[in-house]
């Protein structure tokens, strides 16, 4: 061995000569690495596929023309952008190669973005600057920025778009999960524009609770929510028997009476099943309640609590106070103050006390609380965080309960805790700890919710917007968000609009739900007496929604307060009221306005105006029209329904003044004469 | 010098084999599952042509049942899922139950288009019987178009109905075609769809009840619905965009 060793030494360095060529060999080798290195790069590699690829097409002259060999670079100093992807993807402006499935080669599909004003990494993460397939997509060196998987997309929209985009379903969905089931009560989410995300849901007061409900029932809600009601919102805390037996203890305890809410039980609920289920459904509680049915799907809506089993829940006394008022129990509460009569709430409260699920409460059997019990329960209490969502009389809400997640987006992969098994990426890391949070550590307080995976996927979406490069981008690029105004209507009929819950359903400058229609010109677009009798009888507007205007038996002044308010307050300037009379419009015009009502314009197609021939069930009925609506505003909403009131399907036709007005004739002279007779018969 | 270099040898061998050890990704240990029985016949039972955005879960699980010479569904016959890269399936495979059925929750890759996925079983003789469904994965435009269909055009285009919303389709004279209607729709060019829905039925002497949105919906909003028509209709449309398979 040592011979041979000696001997190739000889053989290559034995004289000075030998030795200085064979040492300019190894130098010259070491310089071919380099170029050689160049020459066989990935994507000297795919720029040739390209070119092979493109060779076959029938517009392989123009691909040609536009391919430009080498490293290519998009630079964007102001975003932080350096982007070589499309060294490898060359083909991503090419409109003509949608139809080539092979990456890298296909276009880019069509987004509201030019490639060079925004690179690629924005949306899509990873490494820009790598020119390798492996440093590019994935953060092989330990890089923070690994391709965003193609599901969590949205969530580079929702960096510069901070409001509600038609095209990001995911994201919308993923926000308003976190504001609706209370992420944001725990957790502050500090956006970039310096607001903090605010909650939508609206945890009721726990400072009255015995009123409300006993304490067997509190204990199986906290140690399950979801067996009371599938859809609830409040998380499972995979409370102990002895954790759940003490909080009860301590929140019933705790609670205080409201003076005259709960008056002793002057009528017994009465139990015609038949008069609850009509009334039930004409006061249109499912407009906002769900109730689980026999086929177990749910049905209603969810502005407030399901109902399938509340009979098991609230006490008999409690539930006519509520139905009677809801403001007496809870002030601020979404539920609208109906002014049904002692009848009336015997009846309903009968009905719902019926919905009742006798398993439900069979087993809890608490005994009597001691001291030290209550004490533990309210240290539990104070644990928990339950003051972060619900008002506790005597405990604070505690601040910064949880790590705040403004920046949660961009949290660097070496702080987080992986579980065994889970992919090393911050997108898993969210999903997992949405989807099972107290896996990453028992002591963990975080608890158990009920999403899908699709809320996941929604949820992780919008985490992942909340990140640090949104902070950084220039402010110019940011689309802000349109916040819910604080609009409160003043005076006496405001006070009367409150006590209605106006604002849970309709949308008024502003501010409220988006249910039912928004009301902001509603004083230029109504008659006063077709109002007053609306409040009166709602039932006569689009009787085929399931969600409508319920009535709300008002006295004949309120009826008086909020129409003058309506009619005088909710004016639109783009609408004179003059500008079109109310009537004496000449036959000519009436009879021109129904040939452009049933031929030009085929209205029928979604409106009826004669209930024997015309079917159209999207807009609401025009048989009643021409008693309905001011000739002005039906005037300006044919020349521009958009203009009056943003977002209105009614499809704007752009029609010539002469046209709007034969049809205004025409619709004036809409005022139900034939629903009338037909009432007769 | 000798065992210089064999000590270095071994330095330099022991460094290989660790960081060969320690960067060889742990591959997950696969559940092989045993087939009890095996079937004749593979079908869908349900989860076929559902539409996702890209990279999403299906709305829907996709359901396959396999079946014997007779026709009726064999139990612990062992199925298992493939498509393109980027589709998962969860599970990836199974058994069949009682009723002969596995049903699987299935993600879409990350491009629009759309994915045939496929389920397989093995019969008696070992010999591979499947079954090839297609899903649609949707884009930003075609999202953006279902969002918009969504709003302003199914409750004519789409004859049935749900809970909270009534079909109009039934109520109209002409009935408008809906938009999964290939035969018809696949023959009219783009340029004229989009005369259609810009400036209403009668640009191209079709009813009127369609009305004219190129005053409401944007030229791109109109495109993105372009997009989407083409992307849902059935048999697919040759616009929509690459198939993708197993390889």
């Amino acid at each position: 061995m040592k011979e041979k060793l000696t001997a190739l030494w000889q053989k290559l360095f034995g004289d000075s000569v030998r030795a200085f060529g064979v040492v300019s060999l190894i130098f010259l080798g070491s310089l071919a690495i380099a170029p050689a290195k160049n020459f066989f790069s990935e994507w000297r590699h795919y720029q040739h596929g390209y070119l092979r690829m493109i060779r076959n097409r029938s517009e392989a002259n123009t691909l040609q023309r536009h391919f430009q060999g080498g490293i290519q670079q998009i630079w964007l100093p102001e975003l932080g952008v350096v982007d070589r992807c499309t060294s490898c993807h060359v083909g991503l402006k090419e409109a003509s190669l949608t139809d080539v499935a092979r990456q890298p080669y296909r276009t880019h599909p069509a987004i509201p973005h030019k490639l060079d004003e925004f690179g690629c990494t924005v949306c899509h993460r990873g490494q820009g600057a790598a020119t390798t397939v492996e440093e590019a997509h994935n953060s092989t060196l330990a890089w923070e920025q690994p391709i965003l998987p193609a599901k969590y997309i949205e969530s580079s929209c929702g960096e510069c778009h901070r409001g509600r985009l038609l095209g990001t379903p995911k994201l919308n969905e993923g926000r308003g999960l976190l504001s609706r089931y209370g992420c944001v009560h725990c957790h502050t989410v500090k956006l970039t524009d310096g607001t903090t995300m605010k909650a939508t849901d609206d945890p009721p007061s726990l400072s009255h609770i015995a009123d409300k409900t006993s304490r067997e029932w509190i204990y199986a809600w906290l140690k399950d929510p979801q067996a009371y009601a599938s859809t609830a919102t409040m998380p499972n805390f995979k409370l102990s028997d002895e954790d759940a037996r003490d909080m009860s203890a301590f929140l019933i305890a705790n609670s205080t009476p409201v003076a005259g809410d709960t008056v002793t039980l002057t009528a017994k609920a009465s139990a015609d099943p038949a008069a609850g289920a009509s009334l039930y459904g004409e006061s249109f509680c499912a407009s906002c309640h769900a109730v689980q049915n026999a086929a177990g799907n749910m049905v209603g809506g969810d502005v407030g609590p399901e109902l399938t089993k509340v009979g098991s829940k609230v006490k008999p006394e409690w539930l006519q106070s509520w139905l009677r008022n809801p403001r007496a129990y809870d002030a601020g509460t979404a539920m609208p103050h109906y002014r049904f009569n002692d009848g009336q709430v015997v009846t309903l409260a009968g009905f719902l006390e019926a919905k009742s699920d006798s398993d439900l409460l069979a087993n809890i059997h608490l005994e009597a609380a001691t001291p030290e019990q209550i004490a533990h329960g309210k240290r539990l209490v104070s644990d928990y965080g339950c003051a972060s969502c619900h008002e506790i009389a005597g405990i604070k809400k505690p601040e910064n309960f949880a790590p705040e997640l403004g920046r949660i987006g961009s949290k660097p992969v070496t702080q987080l805790i992986f579980l065994p098994g889970m992919p090393h990426t911050l997108p898993d890391y969210i999903a997992g700890k949405i989807k099972q949070p107290r896996a990453f550590s028992p002591g963990l307080k975080m608890p158990q919710y009920t999403f899908t995976p699709a809320q996941i996927d929604s949820l992780t979406t919008a985490l992942l917007a909340l990140n640090e490069r949104a902070t950084t981008l220039p402010s110019a690029l940011a689309v802000p968000a349109m916040h819910e105004s604080d609009y409160q209507p003043a005076g006496k009929a405001g006070k009367l609009m409150t006590d209605l819950a106006c604002f849970s359903c309709h949308r008024i400058n502003g501010h409220g739900g988006d249910m039912a229609p928004d009301l902001t010109w509603e004083g230029s677009s109504v008659q006063r007496e077709w109002l007053v009798q609306f409040f009166k009888n709602p039932g006569t507007l689009r009787p085929s929604l399931i969600r409508r205007m319920p009535r709300f038996n008002l006295a004949d002044a309120e009826v008086n307060e909020l129409t003058d308010y309506i009619m005088t307050v909710y004016q639109s300037p783009a609408v004179d009221r003059d500008a079109m009379p109310m009537s004496g419009y000449s036959q000519g015009q009436v009879e021109l306005g129904k040939q452009l009502f049933y031929g030009k314009y085929s209205c029928q197609g979604c409106h009826i105006v004669d209930t024997k021939t015309d079917k159209g069930y999207i807009g609401p009925t025009l048989t009643h029209v021409g008693s309905r609506l001011t000739a002005s505003w039906m005037y300006q909403w044919m020349k521009n329904p958009q203009a009056l009131r943003p977002g209105t399907i009614e499809p704007n036709r752009a029609m010539s003044d002469e046209d709007a007005r034969a049809l205004t004739a025409f619709l004036m002279s809409q005022k139900g004469g034939a629903k009338q007779e037909a009432v007769k018969k | 010098m000798n065992r210089v270099s064999s000590a270095v040898f071994l330095a330099v061998a022991m460094l290989v084999a660790s960081l060969a050890t320690s960067c060889s990704r742990h591959s997950q240990p696969t559940i092989t599952l045993k087939p009890t029985a095996a079937g004749a016949a593979i079908v869908e039972s349900s989860g076929g042509k559902q539409v996702a955005q890209i990279g999403s879960l299906l709305p829907q699980p996709v359901v396959v049942q396999v079946n014997d010479e007779q026709g009726s569904a064999v139990a612990g016959a062992l199925v298992e899922f493939a498509g393109a890269p980027g589709v998962t399936f969860d599970p990836p495979n199974g058994l069949t139950d009682s009723s002969g059925q596995v049903t699987t929750s299935v993600s879409l890759g990350g491009m629009d288009g759309r994915y045939q996925i496929t389920a397989f079983t093995f019969d008696k003789s070992h010999k591979r019987v499947e079954v090839t469904l297609d899903e649609i994965a949707l884009g930003y435009q075609q999202t953006l178009g279902r969002r918009l269909n969504d709003q302003y055009c199914e409750r004519c285009h789409n004859p049935e109905s749900t809970v909270e919303r009534v079909s109009n389709y039934d109520n109209l004279e002409v009935k408008p075609h809906p938009f999964t209607e290939g035969d018809t729709l696949n023959k009219i060019s783009d340029g004229d769809l989009t005369a259609i829905i810009t400036h209403g039925g009668p640009a191209l002497n079709k009813s009127a009840l369609m009305p004219a949105w190129g005053n409401t919906l944007g030229k791109s909003d109109i495109q993105a619905l372009l997009a989407y028509i083409r992307a849902v209709s059935d048999p697919p449309s040759r616009s929509a965009g690459p198939v993708y398979a197993k390889r």
